[in-house]
């Protein structure tokens, strides 16, 4: 058996996720780089598409999965990212660095001014609200045509490549440097002091409260960063349309990546992937060519899609409720515990320790220690 | 030097803290005993800011605590340990752990008071990695202590720190509390059904009875006044 050195947990903490982070991301850079050489064009473009959304859908992982919000506006966001970038094309020329920056800016400043009065909301009445907003967003484009460019919307055309390099791949590129950039600093967020304060705060407020957590101040910045992913989406999104138009934001749009998050594995940013993997393929190819196979009549197939995604998200709910992600992990840990023979119990010696011992015997029943007590003494 | 002047708290029509004053000296442990819906607990959600006062002030120190949001008061220097103990069950014991401390220390002292808090209780080093949904009751308070300690309080406030545990656990974590409060300069606001064993390391004792202090003494007094015990502390 291997042995850990015996270093103090704080040693660790600190450094090894941000080293395993940065690993995962350059791992995950050279995988796709030679994924991308071995592509055809369209199914570089597709993989462009499926960065974008896990962008999207590891933002709304942090704030529903770690911090325990629920937004169904998500595609609201994308659209306030999306129009950025487009305006930014239509009456300025910066650097694309800058634009797709300014996008993820703008999102994350329109989510600051919800999530002020949102935070005082919970469960249903949040998602409520940010579902209002997802339906209201696309009539303040046509209120304002001439601005956002009414029914036509906005055309962008797609970022100049070098030219050594085919422009399709180029795009890929881009999204899935900023998908893999955006991943290392959640993941990085996420095993910092606001990570974990962003689960305290998901797991009782209260508790939260008394740890020193500031938990307004806390669900905010949860709420603006989700909201920063998902301009920043809808900015590489505009990149890969070409056309920026209401038309292109439907309520849908926020509830699949809704169902990409839940799918993949609520709380997990690489479960992201598994989610957007889903939510691209799921509705358009494969049922597709799930009922060419079956020859439905076009009816059934046109609708089949919906069916498909439906029926595999309540198989998902029963098989793997903690998504994809949750449900790979519990295998790896049937699998560790399988292969590797139990351990005789450690040296107990404190006193402390010993006396505890009985009280074990307690632990299925977790009714018996209440969270926090809120009636009066 | 805690000083609660004149406090009153209402859920709705119900007025569970009437009027409260008393005062818990530095260094010390006060005992707040007193029956079920007495206004205990109420009392020390009040101080933490956990719930808003209708009247009345409370200052710790130099400072009033009054109106100050509760990760403020926490961060100034005030523990407090609520009922059940409401550790965080999907972050693991040293998680939890760190959370106490890290709103108010950079990491290097916050590792020293890790350190510290797992010398004051043995078994949390051994459960450091678990997720706190693995810990027994009397690990979870614990924790919950330990968390509140983590932060080096200077205010300590512990709500039935007692409950559900088992005599021995309960003698070890009052010894634990007493060997605290000598150590830094802790003040200490113990509430406890379990009078017995809070009377024997307080050193002043209230006794509230339906939102009022009834008595205000001395704990070996409060110990020996048989009738006392008998009326408001049932043994």
């Amino acid at each position: 058996m291997i042995k850990i050195p015996p270093l103090p947990s704080w040693v660790r903490l600190p450094r090894q996720p941000l080293l395993r982070h940065l690993l995962f991301a350059v791992v995950g850079g050279v995988f796709f780089y030679f994924l991308t050489q071995s592509l055809s064009d369209f199914n570089n473009f597709e993989l462009g598409e499926l960065a974008v959304y896990a962008i999207a859908i590891a933002g709304l992982s942090v704030l529903t999965g770690t911090n325990g919000q629920i937004c169904l506006g998500q595609g609201a966001f994308v659209a306030v990212g999306a129009y950025t970038l487009a305006e930014l094309e239509v009456h300025q020329s910066i650097n694309l660095a800058l634009q797709l920056l300014a996008a993820a800016a703008m999102a994350g400043a329109v989510g600051l001014v919800i999530a002020v009065p949102a935070t005082r909301l919970r469960g249903p009445y949040l998602a409520g609200m940010t579902l209002l907003l997802a339906l209201a967003l696309p009539f303040l484009s046509d209120k304002y045509g001439n601005f956002f460019g009414g029914d036509q919307g906005l055309t962008v055309p797609p970022p100049s490549a070098p030219a050594s390099i085919d422009p399709v791949k180029w795009l890929t590129w881009i999204q899935l440097f900023c998908a893999l950039v955006v991943m290392l600093l959640l993941a990085n967020l996420l095993s910092s002091r606001f990570g974990r304060s962003f689960r305290a705060v998901r797991d009782d407020e209260v508790a939260a409260a008394l740890a020193g957590v500031h938990v307004a101040r806390n669900k905010v910045i949860a709420f603006v960063v989700s909201s920063a992913c998902a301009g920043l989406a809808g900015g590489l999104l505009a990149l890969s349309s070409g056309v920026v138009n209401t038309g292109e934001f439907p309520l849908s749009l926020s509830i699949f990546i809704l169902a990409g998050m839940v799918l993949g594995g609520t709380g997990s940013i690489f479960g992201a992937w598994w989610g957007s993997i889903l939510v691209i393929y799921l509705p358009n190819q494969w049922s597709q060519s799930l009922g060419n196979t079956f020859h439905f009549n076009h009816l059934v197939s046109a609708n089949f899609a919906v069916i498909a995604f439906g029926a595999v998200l309540i198989v998902m709910m029963l098989v793997a409720p903690s998504g994809i992600q949750g449900g790979l992990r519990w295998l790896g840990r049937r699998l560790v515990t399988l292969s590797t023979p139990t351990e005789p119990a450690g040296n107990i010696s404190v006193s402390l320790q010993r006396a505890t011992e009985p009280e074990r015997s307690h632990d299925g029943s977790e009714a018996e220690h209440p969270p926090n007590g809120s009636g009066a003494g | 030097m805690l000083e609660v002047e004149n406090l009153s708290v209402s859920y709705g029509a119900v007025r569970a803290l009437k009027g409260v004053s008393l005062r818990a000296e530095t260094g010390s442990i006060t005992a707040v005993l007193g029956a079920n819906g007495a206004g205990k607990t109420t009392l020390l959600r009040a101080i933490s800011g956990l719930v808003s006062t209708q009247t009345g002030t409370v200052r710790f120190g130099s400072r009033t605590l009054t109106g100050m949001p509760v990760e403020r008061i926490v961060q100034s220097g005030v523990g407090h340990v609520p009922e059940g103990g409401s550790v965080i069950t999907e972050l693991t014991v040293a998680e939890n752990l760190e959370l106490g401390a890290a709103w108010r220390y950079g990491r290097r002292e916050r590792a020293r008071h890790l350190s510290e808090v797992y010398d004051l209780f043995p078994a949390l080093k051994e459960r450091s990695s678990q997720h706190a949904s693995s810990l027994s009751g009397g690990e979870r308070q614990m924790l919950a202590i330990g968390r509140a300690v983590v932060s080096h309080p200077s205010l300590l406030l512990l709500d039935e720190p007692s409950l559900g545990l088992a005599p021995i656990i309960t003698a070890n974590l009052m010894a634990v509390l007493l060997e605290l409060t000598r150590q830094e300069d802790l003040t200490v606001l113990l509430v406890e059904q379990n009078a017995r064993s809070a009377l024997s390391i307080a050193s002043w004792a209230v006794v509230i009875n339906l939102g009022t202090v009834v008595v205000s003494d001395p704990a070996e007094t409060v110990a020996a006044d048989s009738d006392l015990r008998h009326h408001y502390l049932g043994f």
